[in-house]
């Protein structure tokens, strides 16, 4: 037994500043090289965290802002590095890490290596293909969910739908996302789902599914770059969309996918549209309604005032049309009324009758003149002018016929005589020949 | 008419909107597709308010067939 005067019993402190001065002494001036994991860049004071490892070991390392500044690249996950530093003790951790004041990149990881070949080999069967994705339902009935029960990305889904529209049937089909096993569970469970499709009728059927995880360091998410995921995803009838770590994580799985969200509830909120968007779309689409039923009625209406309108002119043009036809007619039919012609005539008979007077004025003025001529010829020629040359004129009595042949006279016939002056009664006495 | 899924009402009632703007339908046509567009707006609108969500597990039986099991959030809702 040590006696308790032989027993050193360091303090933690003091064992942890031995430690420290042993391997801050032994490695002042180092060179490492290793694969970067667990990448940490400190925001506020610029300080870089970050692991170094090989395939069995890992060292924790520290880049202080005034040597980060003067990095000649980004620092990523998976990068084959190597680091010139040296070793110091964080006392209150108990931990020791690698001060890094320069890094060199070496090549590229073989995680990363590994991840590029296969992208290659994908590539070139076409699983990235833009013809091969198939179109993201807008409106999904039933959405399928590959991914943990534990994580967060289940979570984050959720808080979207609570948030959102939520006639939506969920189907999780809870899968490991991480780990050994992960990536053969994450194939056969969009497989089930598929089967799934097959068995159930279709208005049960799965719409879309979203597979993926929240965020990680690269080997958390590297199932997601595993090439029976990707195949898996390919072959898939059900449209897939991937929602793999953060934003800056593009997987393998994130291109063979119909989409790629850049995280969990990015997915959602790709296939669960907001309530609001719904309403104002239904409203839009009540307005348009409205609207367009208003209008029709409305076009209907000018057109049937258009008739009507187009109807009176028509009529109203039809009328005057009739009319002037009338008034024509009527113009017409006075030219021929007898009446005009009657006064014409009327007019013409009393030119024709002023013309008679005239002309029988004239003409009895001529007359008058010959008959004053003839009558005083007449008067030469008088019986009675002749009595008063001594001749006198027989008449029968009381027949008062002329005689002027003794042949009409018997004896003792009456006779009256006229002479210049007077007239005698005589009997025939004697009837001689002459 | 029930079974009628929201989307599929509101594909509908937007082609309906689509026919009356473009106007070449005969008063008759336009007054029947305004009826059933209320009707799918009415619908739709019903069930925007109404909805519930649902969430399920996609588990195996032993014979190897499909069930959906209800699945509780464990968290506070």
């Amino acid at each position: 037994m040590a006696q308790a005067e032989d027993r050193h019993i360091y303090t933690v402190s003091q064992l942890t500043q031995d430690i420290k001065n042993i391997l801050e002494n032994t490695f002042i001036e180092l060179w490492v090289e290793g694969e970067v994991s667990g990448l940490n860049k400190h925001f506020a004071s610029g300080t870089i965290f970050f692991s170094l490892k090989d395939e069995t070991s890992l060292i924790k390392c520290v880049i202080f802002n005034t040597m980060a500044s003067s990095l000649k690249f980004d620092l990523k996950d998976g990068m084959k590095i190597i680091c010139f530093g040296r070793v110091g003790v964080y006392e209150k951790d108990g931990r020791y890490q690698l001060y890094v004041r320069r890094v060199e990149p070496k090549g590229l990881g073989a995680l990363q290596l590994a991840l590029e070949q296969l992208k290659e080999k994908l590539q070139k069967e076409g699983l990235f293909a833009e013809e091969h994705k198939k179109p993201i339902p807008y409106l999904p009935s039933r959405i399928g969910l590959v991914t943990s029960l534990s994580g967060a990305a289940i979570n984050d889904i959720f808080k979207v739908l609570d948030e959102r529209y939520k006639d939506v049937h969920i189907i999780v089909n809870p899968v490991r996302v991480q780990g050994d096993g992960a990536k053969e569970e994450i194939a056969a469970a969009i497989k089930d789902f598929n089967d799934f499709n097959l068995q159930v009728i279709k208005n049960e059927r799965i719409e879309v599914m979203i597979v993926g995880r929240g965020g990680g360091s690269v080997e958390d998410l590297w199932a997601f770059n595993e090439e029976i995921v990707a195949r898996a995803i390919y072959a898939s009838t059900i449209p897939v969309i991937s929602a793999v770590g953060h934003e800056r994580d593009w997987s393998i799985a994130d291109l063979v996918a119909d989409l790629r969200a850049p995280t969990p509830s990015a997915a959602a909120e790709q296939v669960i549209p907001r309530k609001e968007d719904l309403r104002r779309r239904l409203n839009e689409y009540c307005q348009g309604l409205e609207l367009s039923f208003k209008n029709k009625v409305y076009f209907l209406f000018q057109e049937l005032e258009d008739f009507e309108k187009r109807l009176q002119i028509n009529l109203t043009h039809l009328a005057r049309l009739n009319k002037e036809r009338l008034a024509a007619a009527v113009k017409k039919l006075s030219l021929l009324n007898p009446q005009a012609a009657l006064i014409q005539h009327r007019e013409k008979i009393k030119q024709y009758n002023f013309r008679i007077g005239l002309a029988v004025t004239n003409r009895f003025k001529f007359k008058e003149a010959g008959l004053q001529k003839a009558s005083s010829r007449l008067n030469s020629l008088s019986p009675l002018n002749i009595l008063s040359r001594g001749y006198s004129i027989v008449f029968k009595f009381p027949q008062g016929e002329i005689i002027k042949d003794i042949r009409e006279l018997k004896i003792q016939d009456q006779l009256k005589l006229r002479l210049h002056r007077g007239e005698i009664r005589a009997r025939v006495e004697e009837v001689l020949n002459g | 008419m029930a079974e009628v899924k929201f989307e599929e009402a509101l594909k509908r009632l937007e082609k309906i909107v689509d026919e009356l703007e473009r106007g070449e339908l005969s008063l008759d046509e336009a007054l029947k597709k305004y009826q059933e567009g209320i009707e799918l707006s009415r619908m739709c609108n019903q069930r925007l308010e109404s909805a519930k969500k649902k969430i399920e597990l996609l588990t195996k039986n032993k014979k190897g067939e499909f069930e959906l099991k209800p699945l509780e959030e464990n968290k506070e809702d």
